[in-house]
């Protein structure tokens, strides 16, 4: 009876322990396979065929593993962040701030030393602008030590992208070049046609920002924009008004889709690839997206309008998606071997071919499709804002973007939407201080 | 042969406490551990991440909360929907389980119908619900123009007049069936001779349904409110899949405002707090539910 009874006991203890043990465990793969986790749902394909290329060639595994959209991706990256589960590579989407957030934490590895080897070789291969939207040069705002944190698989730029044959039909010989041309060319689609004008992902806010960015840069420059964010200059001045006023006279004019500001960015694309609207705002990758939706859709980019002469006109881009090495892999060397064959001229053209995005390797680019022309004549008047000297407080974009949204819909006027955001400007400096 | 029946009485306990040692360390580890290290946090600035540093901050974070005004319309939006899941949901939840007990033909498929959409995932639900209501090749718009509905016709997620009633429709629509179901088995355990005295005393539908019925179902009432409060208040996955929050911030609930907290804007420490605000408010409204419920029983 005692013995049985302590056995038992002992049995059911060990059985709890293996079972907590075995829970809490890091996870591990029984293989030595790299992991990459990532959102872009147009690339998942190549990316497998990309890595059972990379099988064959060198023997060892490589997982891809997808999440999207980018709200959805953010999200499961800054969760595995806070588990420390993060995958041996994965990406941090967002400013600088949350880069260096994820530096200081020790969760990032920096690969300075691999991209100097060879008098830096790999480093020389990518575009300045794409390798610098992942490094950090001291001093710096977030206080990182210098060096460099990511490798970018491609660049990017986001254009206005117009349907040509609904232009025609609207009887619009010229692409809009200025803002008032822009808004006329709206009218001209809604009045003559039966599709709406302009649709885009409004549902997600890193849109909102990306397109508040360009008219700042148009209308305030950067050296302005800088101040605003250092909270020198107060969102309430006039320019400001004027910027957030570009989406009121849009929506006045009614040339936002029905369901703009809560539709996610792979609904807009639909719409516009199936034909039902005429202007749509998106990167270069929805070359390859409207390739699979709609492969004879007949459309072209055309350069954001200006909505001022005082500075010039530049486009988000220049850097597109980049990779991070998480410091905690146990096959940090594996990773970074692979991030450097992902990114050697063959396989860029590999990828630039498959899926029509603007290739990191600029050795690369002689060989894209011509599709991306459009795209890359213009690579040289782009801006990136994780190139700033400065971020943005999460807060404040997520108030904009929110603020525009309700603009869109008529609650709200762009007075009281700059109000609000210089209030909460202050509250957040006084908060840092 | 006393101290033999020490021992074996004290290795029967310890037998018998090891059948509850698994749960009592699983739950100690994901409920009490977390607890506990939550409220720690919310006491501090930190995003959260893994190996970075947190600073403590003492009241800050709840200070903060109470100038939130986002978040306090969040909640406000929670208890809303929250109120007509209570009403609506459950009054249709209760019509339906009054016409199945009475004995309808086909009363499993109507089980099958009615417990369909509890076991979809919200994300699904809200997939299939955001086609419906879309604006722009909307199912629902669609049937409108078929019957020359047209000046309806919108985009009802997106529209700050319909977006937060599309999101709680939508909720009720996944959630009566749960209340179905439970109602269904409260009113099938009620003594049928209650009925036919009743009957024998010449008593209409009515007066059974308000003398027998009612008094005899608030047990189950009881338990279908707290469900459908705490389910509702804690909604989140149909407004991911659907609105995200917005037009604005029309449709940001609680759940949503600490995701963003936590992963957007990576203040964990605040995150931390608005979790525990919102946990004791859930708390509060659970608990005066019980006791009016008691009261309740009491007088009758």
């Amino acid at each position: 009876m005692f013995r049985k009874g302590n056995l038992f006991f002992l049995f059911v203890l060990f059985f709890c322990l293996c079972f907590i043990y075995a829970g809490c465990g890091k996870k591990r793969s029984d293989s030595d396979a790299v992991i990459i986790w990532h959102w872009m749902t147009d690339r998942h394909d190549t990316f497998l065929k990309l890595s059972k290329q990379y099988k064959a060639e060198t023997g060892k595994t490589v997982i891809f593993e997808l999440s999207a959209p980018t709200d959805v991706y953010t999200s499961k990256v800054r969760a595995a962040a806070q588990t420390n589960t993060l995958p041996d590579i994965f990406s941090v989407l967002g400013v600088s701030q949350d880069l260096s957030n994820f530096i200081h934490a020790g969760l990032i590895h920096c690969l300075t030393p691999y991209m100097e080897e060879n008098h830096h070789e790999w480093e020389r291969s990518f575009y300045p602008n794409a390798i610098g939207m992942n490094a950090f040069t001291e001093p710096n705002q977030w206080n990182v030590p210098e060096g460099i944190y990511g490798v970018p698989i491609d660049v990017t730029n986001i254009q206005m992208i117009y349907n040509k044959d609904i232009f025609k039909t609207a009887g619009i010989d010229k692409i809009p070049e200025t803002w008032e041309e822009f808004l006329k060319a709206g009218d001209l689609v809604t009045s003559k046609t039966d599709k709406q004008f302009f649709v885009v992902g409004f549902g997600e806010t890193w849109l909102i920002n990306t397109m508040v960015r360009i008219f700042a840069y148009n209308l305030i420059g950067e050296k302005k924009l800088i101040q605003t964010i250092k909270g020198e200059c107060p969102y309430s001045s006039a320019e400001w008004i004027d910027i957030f006023n570009k989406f009121r006279e849009m929506s006045e004019k009614k040339l936002f889709a029905a369901g703009i500001v809560t539709m996610i960015n792979r609904n807009a694309e639909r719409l516009f690839a199936t034909g039902r609207a005429a202007v749509t705002y998106n990167g270069s990758w929805s070359v390859n997206v409207f390739r699979g939706m709609n492969p004879d859709l007949n459309y072209g980019t055309m350069f954001f309008p200006k909505i001022s002469d005082h500075y010039p006109l530049l486009i988000q881009g220049g850097a597109g998606s980049s990779l991070m090495v998480s410091e905690h892999s146990l096959r940090k060397k594996e990773a970074v071997a692979f991030l450097k064959w992902m990114t050697s001229k063959s396989s860029q053209i590999f990828l630039s071919t498959e899926t029509n995005n603007l290739p990191s390797n600029k050795e690369a680019v002689g060989q894209m499709p011509a599709i991306l022309n459009e795209y890359a004549k213009d690579m040289d008047k782009t801006f990136h804002p994780a190139l700033l000297p400065v971020g943005e407080d999460p807060n404040i974009e997520e108030a904009t973007a929110r603020g525009i949204q309700s603009i869109i819909i008529g609650e709200t006027t762009p007075e009281e939407l700059a109000e609000k955001i210089t209030l909460l400007k202050k509250q957040t400096l006084n908060e840092s201080e | 042969m006393n101290r033999h029946m020490n021992k074996t009485k004290i290795y029967s306990l310890l037998t018998s406490y090891s059948f509850i040692v698994p749960a009592l360390i699983l739950f100690a580890i994901f409920n009490i551990y977390t607890f506990f290290d939550l409220f720690r946090l919310s006491f501090m600035k930190s995003n959260g991440l893994a190996g970075s540093i947190e600073t403590f901050v003492g009241l800050q974070n709840y200070i903060e909360i109470f100038k939130d005004k986002v978040w306090w319309e969040s909640v406000g939006r929670a208890a809303y929907i929250t109120f007509l899941a209570l009403t609506l949901q459950n009054f249709v939840a209760l019509i339906l389980a009054l016409f199945v007990d009475r004995g309808i033909r086909g009363e499993t498929i109507y089980k099958v119908i009615f417990f369909l959409p509890p076991v979809l995932s919200g994300i699904v639900i809200g997939l299939i619900w955001e086609w419906i209501f879309d604006g722009n090749y909307g199912l629902l718009n669609h049937w409108l123009t078929l019957f020359h509905m047209e000046k309806f016709c919108r985009a009802w997620l997106a529209d700050p007049k319909t977006a937060l009633y599309a999101i709680a429709f939508i909720h009720m629509w996944r959630g009566f069936g749960w209340g179905f179901v439970i109602f269904l088995a409260g009113l099938q355990n009620i003594d049928r001779e209650l009925y036919e005295a009743a009957d024998v005393d010449g008593a209409t539908w009515w007066p059974k349904f308000v003398h027998i019925t009612l008094p005899l179902m608030v047990p189950v009432f009881v338990i279908v409110s707290i469900l459908t409060i705490l389910g509702t208040m804690q909604i989140y996955d149909l407004i991911v899949s659907t609105t995200k929050g917005g037009p604005g911030y029309h449709t940001e609930v609680p759940i949503t405002r600490i995701i963003y907290s936590m992963t957007g804007s990576l203040n964990f420490g605040y995150a931390s707090s608005q979790a525990i605000v919102f946990g004791v408010i859930l708390l509060i409204v659970s608990m005066t539910q019980i006791f009016v419920s008691n009261r309740l029983k009491k007088n009758d």
